[in-house]
C-alpha cells in the first residue's frame, strides 16, 4: 500500500540522514527508485527546487514526493515520517539519556557512520553527473551536457576565489536555468 | 501571549524565512530564540549545533524540538517542530500540484536540463566540502574510500544495495576497530 511505504521509506530516511541535507538525497533515491516512483531526473528537479524554497531539503523532499504519489495524505504521511525520528531522538537525548553521544561506543558507531555518508554523498553526486553526461545510458555520451558541466564547476569554484562566500546553491541554479534556456532553446 | 502559542509563530517565521539549508537557518535561531527571546543561552545553542551534527534528521527539526522542549515540554516541542514545517509544508504541496505540468513547457524543461547538471554539481561540492572539514585518519578515510567505491558499482551495475546497508556495515566495522584498539592498550597495560 502507498501510505504503508511512504511511512516505512521515510522513517528511514529520517533515521539514518546523519550529516545534514545531503546525507538524505542518497537516502531517499533509494527509497524513490527502488519503489519505481521518480527517476533521477525527477530526483535532480526536486533537489533543485527544494534548494530554491524555504525549508529543510529532505522535509521538502518527503512532501513532494509524497503528495505526488498519495495527494495531501501521502504528503502529511511522508513529512512526519521523515520529521519523527529526529523529534524524538531530541526528545530521548534531553529527557533521558544526556550522556549518550559522549559514550565511547557511540562516538565509535558515529566515526563509522559519518565517514560513509561522506563516501554515499559523494558517489551520489560523481554518478549523478556521470549520468548528465551521457556515460551511463544507450543514448551515448552528451557533449553539450558536458561542456555545460565544465562551465558551471568554473563558474562556481572560480567565484570562491573572487568572492569569499562565491556564489549560494540558489544562485548556480538559476544560472544554471538560464544557460538550460539559452543552449537547449536554439 | 502564552508561551505554548509563541513558540508556535515564532518557528512558522523561521521555517518560512530559511533559504539555503540548515547551516543558515542555525543563525536565524541563534539570531531569535538566543539573542531577542533569551529562550536557550548561547551555550546550548552550541550544544544543540554539536548534537543536531551527531543525530539524524534535518538540523532545524533537532533545534526547534530542543527549544520547544525546554521552553514548553512536549507539548511545546510538537508545537516548535510543527511550526517550523508547515510553511515549507504548504509551499512544496502547492508546487506539487503543477510541477509536472509546468515542466511540459519547452522553454522550462530547457532550463530544468540546465539546472540537473548544477544539482550534480552540488552534490559533489557537499561531499568535498564534508572531506575537507573530517579528521582524516587511516580508518576513516577507508570507510569513506570504501564506501564509494560500493556504491558507485552498485549504481553503475544496477544492483539493488540500500545505502543504510552500507552505513550499518561501515558502523560495524567503526566498532570493531575501536573494541580491537581498546583490547590492545588493555594487554599493553599488563
Amino acid at each position: 500500500m502507498i501510505y504503508l511505504d511512504l511511512l516505512i521509506g521515510f522513517l528511514e530516511v529520517g533515521l539514518f540522514s546523519f550529516g545534514g541535507a545531503y546525507a538524505a538525497i542518497p537516502l531517499i533515491r533509494d527509497v524513490v527508485l527502488a519503489h519505481g516512483w521518480m527517476d533521477d531526473e525527477m530526483i535532480s528537479y526536486m533537489i533543485a527546487v527544494s534548494e530554491s524554497t524555504p525549508g529543510p531539503l529532505m522535509v521538502n523532499l518527503a512532501t513532494y514526493i509524497g503528495s505526488n504519489k498519495g495527494g495531501l495524505l501521502g504528503a502529511v504521511i511522508a513529512t512526519t515520517a521523515v520529521v519523527l525520528p529526529a523529534f524524538f531522538i531530541i526528545l530521548i537525548i534531553m529527557g533521558l539519556a544526556k550522556t549518550l553521544l559522549k559514550n565511547p561506543y557511540a562516538q565509535a558507531i558515529l566515526t563509522g557512520l559519518k565517514s560513509c555518508v561522506i563516501g554515499v554523498i559523494l558517489a551520489t553526486g560523481a554518478y549523478m553527473i556521470l549520468g548528465n553526461c551521457g556515460f551511463m545510458n544507450e543514448n551515448g555520451i552528451d557533449i553539450t551536457a558536458i561542456l555545460i558541466t565544465i562551465g558551471l564547476a568554473i563558474v562556481y569554484y572560480g567565484a570562491r576565489k573572487v568572492r569569499k562566500n562565491g556564489i549560494s546553491p540558489i544562485g548556480l541554479i538559476c544560472i544554471a536555468a538560464v544557460v538550460g534556456v539559452v543552449v537547449y532553446g536554439i | 501571549m502564552p508561551i505554548l502559542i509563541e513558540l508556535f509563530l515564532t518557528f512558522v517565521r523561521i521555517g518560512l524565512f530559511t533559504f539555503g539549508g540548515g547551516y543558515a537557518m542555525l543563525s536565524i535561531i541563534e539570531n531569535i530564540c538566543v539573542e531577542k527571546k533569551n529562550w536557550i543561552t548561547h551555550d546550548e545553542m552550541m550544544n544543540v549545533t554539536v548534537i543536531a551534527e551527531s543525530t539524524p534528521g534535518p538540523i532545524a527539526i533537532n533545534c526547534a524540538t530542543f527549544v520547544g522542549y525546554k521552553k514548553g515540554k512536549v507539548p511545546g516541542a510538537v508545537l516548535a517542530t510543527f511550526g517550523v514545517v508547515l510553511p515549507s509544508f504548504i509551499i512544496i504541496f502547492a508546487i506539487s500540484m503543477f510541477l509536472e505540468g509546468f515542466l511540459e513547457i519547452t522553454w522550462i524543461a530547457h532550463a530544468f536540463q540546465g539546472i540537473k547538471i548544477a544539482v550534480g554539481i552540488l552534490i559533489l561540492d557537499a561531499a568535498l566540502k564534508m572531506i575537507k572539514k573530517m579528521q582524516k585518519r587511516p580508518l576513516q578515510v577507508g570507510i569513506l574510500v570504501a564506501a564509494f567505491v560500493v556504491l558507485m558499482l552498485v549504481n553503475v551495475l544496477k544492483i539493488h544495495v540500500s545505502s543504510i546497508l552500507i552505513m550499518l556495515a561501515s558502523a560495524l566495522v567503526s566498532l570493531t576497530f575501536f573494541q580491537i584498539n581498546r583490547f590492545r592498550r588493555k594487554e599493553g597495560q599488563v
